[in-house]
């Protein structure tokens, strides 16, 4: 369905609909999303990064895998692909590949990228694709029910390890740069400024960009925690982050209950996988190579 | 002990009992509980295993193929695409001949995402060498479990326990749980034929073998699962002797003046057998044959039964997508080939996706079977 701006405005005037509205696939609304769970907060940073952004909208699209955070991609009135747990970057590997104009963003749980589909991460990450990921992390597997993960704090209890975790958990930021991304923030959900302003930088940027973001999930993993409800939790955040722009993303580590640094931590150029490759093949094939520009027809270009 | 277990506790608890060395498994619904349960045991201290959380249901299996072939008792429990991001693994442990056991809560398979009961999962996995049992109650399920791990070490294969997601994994029931220590001692400790870490006789595991042996090794494969099958029954009978219980490859319910029977595996079993009630009230000679082994196929015992009747509705709750008829139809199909005195066979594909299936359903397809009416190559029970 397609919204005019004058309709949307009409819209928010009335007082009775959601300033995003024109960008959510209203039919799916109710969402499935516990009240004061952080992920409505990330959906509205992201679309208000849309909304904001200069790039046309029919030319965002948005991937999931699954999970809680993997049900956005059935939320967002963008052309979007609700994937297999594990798969969102091959997925938009895929597409980016298929249609290297697109402006691909995928949205989904520490769980599905870091854990079932940590391989595909680390080599999206390598091969700078062009394409930006937005991980919420919540430190459990919050769909299945809270059983702790490769995000889970160090003591923190989870279904799966009642008297604490104690595995070493992932530092993402400092994954993510080694494996050489070229845009690595973190924010939590209660930074929605940062995080909005965050998500239209890497939109608008070529490369691999990673945004972690913290969010509360108060059903399981806080529940579980004793830490309390969604707000609870945004108090927590905000008495105990600490911005620090450009630090070295080793000294991100993330303690159960302790001070949480985020802020913007890598931004630098690099050539992406698709430059990368034209130019090689440029210069491996010669003059017969004819650099592929997107698919031969695509819906709406009759016109 | 009289206990009430969901289908997911229950297994969790047969776990318990099994007391598996090593368990590493990966969440999904519907059966994560199992492991969520089982987990909390361990950290409990009430079993002795070594349970690891890795990173992905492909992993899973490659662990537990690692701790199988180091002579372990080992186990996992998935569904649905779990199982199917394990199908590399399972041929493995298949060809391998490594006993590990895993209880699963049958699910629908993507795309599109559904999280209901079906049995795409265990049926899609159908050629991978694994011995599957399916179950129409928690209590079946249960017991399932635990005479499953002493099949697959006396048959050196595999095995899936399935039970129905939702109707079984999350629905409670009445079960009588068997006596710990009765169950451990039953089991006995496992005495691999072989195992990786036997210092003194150093084996290998998992060599190249091309067009020199590759063919022995799979033909002696499948020569371990078709005969299997007697080994299996045996272990029921030794498990009806111990605890009480028996239970046969396939189960005949009202069958024996029937004409007209239904044949399928699973929960559905339950609504069949309401139907099958009713219809006999009102003089119906109808029947019900639940299989409850898929594999090892009972090929003589499927064409000794079905031939004592006129019609065999055979029910599938998966399709193979224009086989013709439904999976465990061709089966059976393969089984009566030839013989003399072959019924009449229909094929009915329903619940796809948790998709309700009710005794009206079966009384339907009962109906359909004594008026010896087939109007469609396969009918599609209850689409829209
Ligand atoms: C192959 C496969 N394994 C397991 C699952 C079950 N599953 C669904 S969501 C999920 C975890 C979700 O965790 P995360 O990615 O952190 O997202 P969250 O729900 O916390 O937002 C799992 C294990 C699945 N769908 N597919
Ligand atoms: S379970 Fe947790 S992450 Fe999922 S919707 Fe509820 S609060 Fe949010
Ligand atoms: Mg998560």
């Amino acid at each position: 369905m397609k919204h005019t701006n004058s309709q949307a405005d009409r819209q928010i005037a009335d007082g009775k609909h959601h300033p995003l509205e024109p960008y959510l696939r209203m039919d799916r609304i109710p969402h499935i999303w516990c009240s004061t769970c952080g992920l409505g907060t990330c959906l509205n940073s992201f679309l208000t990064a849309v909304r904001n952004s200069a790039i046309p909208r029919e030319n965002i699209a948005v991937v999931s895998g699954i999970g809680c955070t993997g049900r956005t991609a059935g939320y967002v009135n963008l052309d979007s692909f609700h994937t297999t747990h594990g798969r969102a970057i091959p997925f938009a590997t895929g597409l980016k590949l298929a249609n290297p104009e697109l402006t691909v963003v995928v949205i989904s749980g520490d769980g599905d990228l870091v854990a079932i589909g940590g391989n595909h991460f680390i080599h999206a990450a390598r091969r700078n694709m062009d394409i930006n990921i937005i991980c919420v992390n919540n430190f459990n597997y919050a769909m299945t029910g809270g059983q702790f993960g490769p995000t889970t704090p160090e003591t923190a209890r989870t279904t799966t390890a009642p008297y604490g975790s104690f595995e070493h958990p992932f530092n993402l930021p400092f994954l993510a740069d080694s494996c050489g991304a070229t845009y690595v923030a973190r924010w939590t959900a209660l930074h929605v400024r940062h995080l909005t302003a965050s998500i239209g930088e890497a939109l608008e940027r070529r490369g691999f960009s990673f945004i972690e973001v913290i969010s509360p999930c108060p059903t399981v993993y806080a529940r579980r925690n004793r830490l309390g409800t969604g707000l609870d939790l945004l108090q927590f955040y905000h008495d105990n982050s600490v911005i620090k722009n450009g630090i070295d993303t080793r000294e991100c580590d993330i303690r159960f209950q302790e001070q949480l640094i985020i802020g913007k931590f890598v931004d630098e150029e690099k050539t992406t996988f698709h430059d990368t490759m034209t130019g090689y093949l440029k210069d491996a094939v010669g003059e017969k190579y004819v650099p592929y520009v997107g698919p031969m027809e695509m819906p709406g270009n009759g016109d | 002990m009289i206990l009430a277990k969901t289908g997911n506790e229950a297994m969790a608890y047969a776990m318990k009992q099994i007391n598996p060395d090593v368990v590493a498994a990966y969440p999904i619904t519907p059966s994560t509980e199992i492991v969520q349960i089982f987990s909390n045991y361990v950290h409990d201290g009430l079993v002795d295993t070594e349970f690891v959380a890795v990173e992905s249901e492909h992993s899973a299996m490659a662990a537990c193929i690692g701790s199988a072939a180091s002579g372990c008792r080992t186990m996992t429990a998935t569904a649905s695409q779990g199982l199917a991001l394990m199908h590399e693994m399972l041929f493995i442990a298949g060809g391998l001949r490594l006993p590990i056991v895993v209880p699963i809560a049958s699910r629908s398979l993507s795309s599109p995402l559904n999280i209901h009961a079906d049995h795409s999962d265990s049926l899609a996995s159908r050629d991978s060498g694994w011995m599957q049992f399916f179950c129409e109650t928690v209590e079946e399920g249960y017991d399932s479990l635990i005479m499953a791990v002493k099949m697959a070490e006396k048959c050196s294969l595999p095995a899936i326990v399935s039970i129905d997601g939702f109707i079984l994994s999350h629905c409670m029931e009445r079960i009588e749980a068997l006596d710990e220590q009765k169950v451990r001692d039953w089991l006995g400790p496992y005495k691999p034929n072989w195992n990786l870490l036997d210092l003194d006789r150093p084996i290998l595991v998992g060599p190249a073998t091309l067009q020199d042996y590759y063919y022995e090794f799979k033909r002696s494969q499948i020569e371990g699962m078709r005969t299997a099958l007697p080994k299996v029954q045996e272990v029921m009978a030794d498990f009806e002797k111990t605890f009480g219980r028996g239970y046969g490859v396939l189960e005949e319910y009202r069958c024996e003046d029937a004409e007209a029977v239904a044949l399928l595996m699973g929960s559905a079993s339950g609504d069949m057998r309401q139907a099958v009630d009713r219809l006999r009230e009102q003089g119906g000679k109808v029947g019900m044959v639940k299989l409850r082994v898929f594999r090892p196929l009972p090929h003589e015992l499927l064409r000794k039964t079905l031939t004592r009747f006129k019609t065999v509705a055979v029910l599938d709750r998966a399709d193979s997508v224009n086989s013709f008829v439904g999976p465990l139809y061709n089966e059976v199909a393969a089984s009566l080939y030839g013989a003399e005195n072959q019924p009449e066979l229909l094929s009915y594909v329903f619940g796809l996706g948790g998709k309700e299936f009710s005794p009206d359903d079966a009384a339907r397809i009962l109906e359909g079977a004594l008026a010896g009416r087939k109007d469609e190559t396969v009918t599609y029970v209850g689409v829209r």
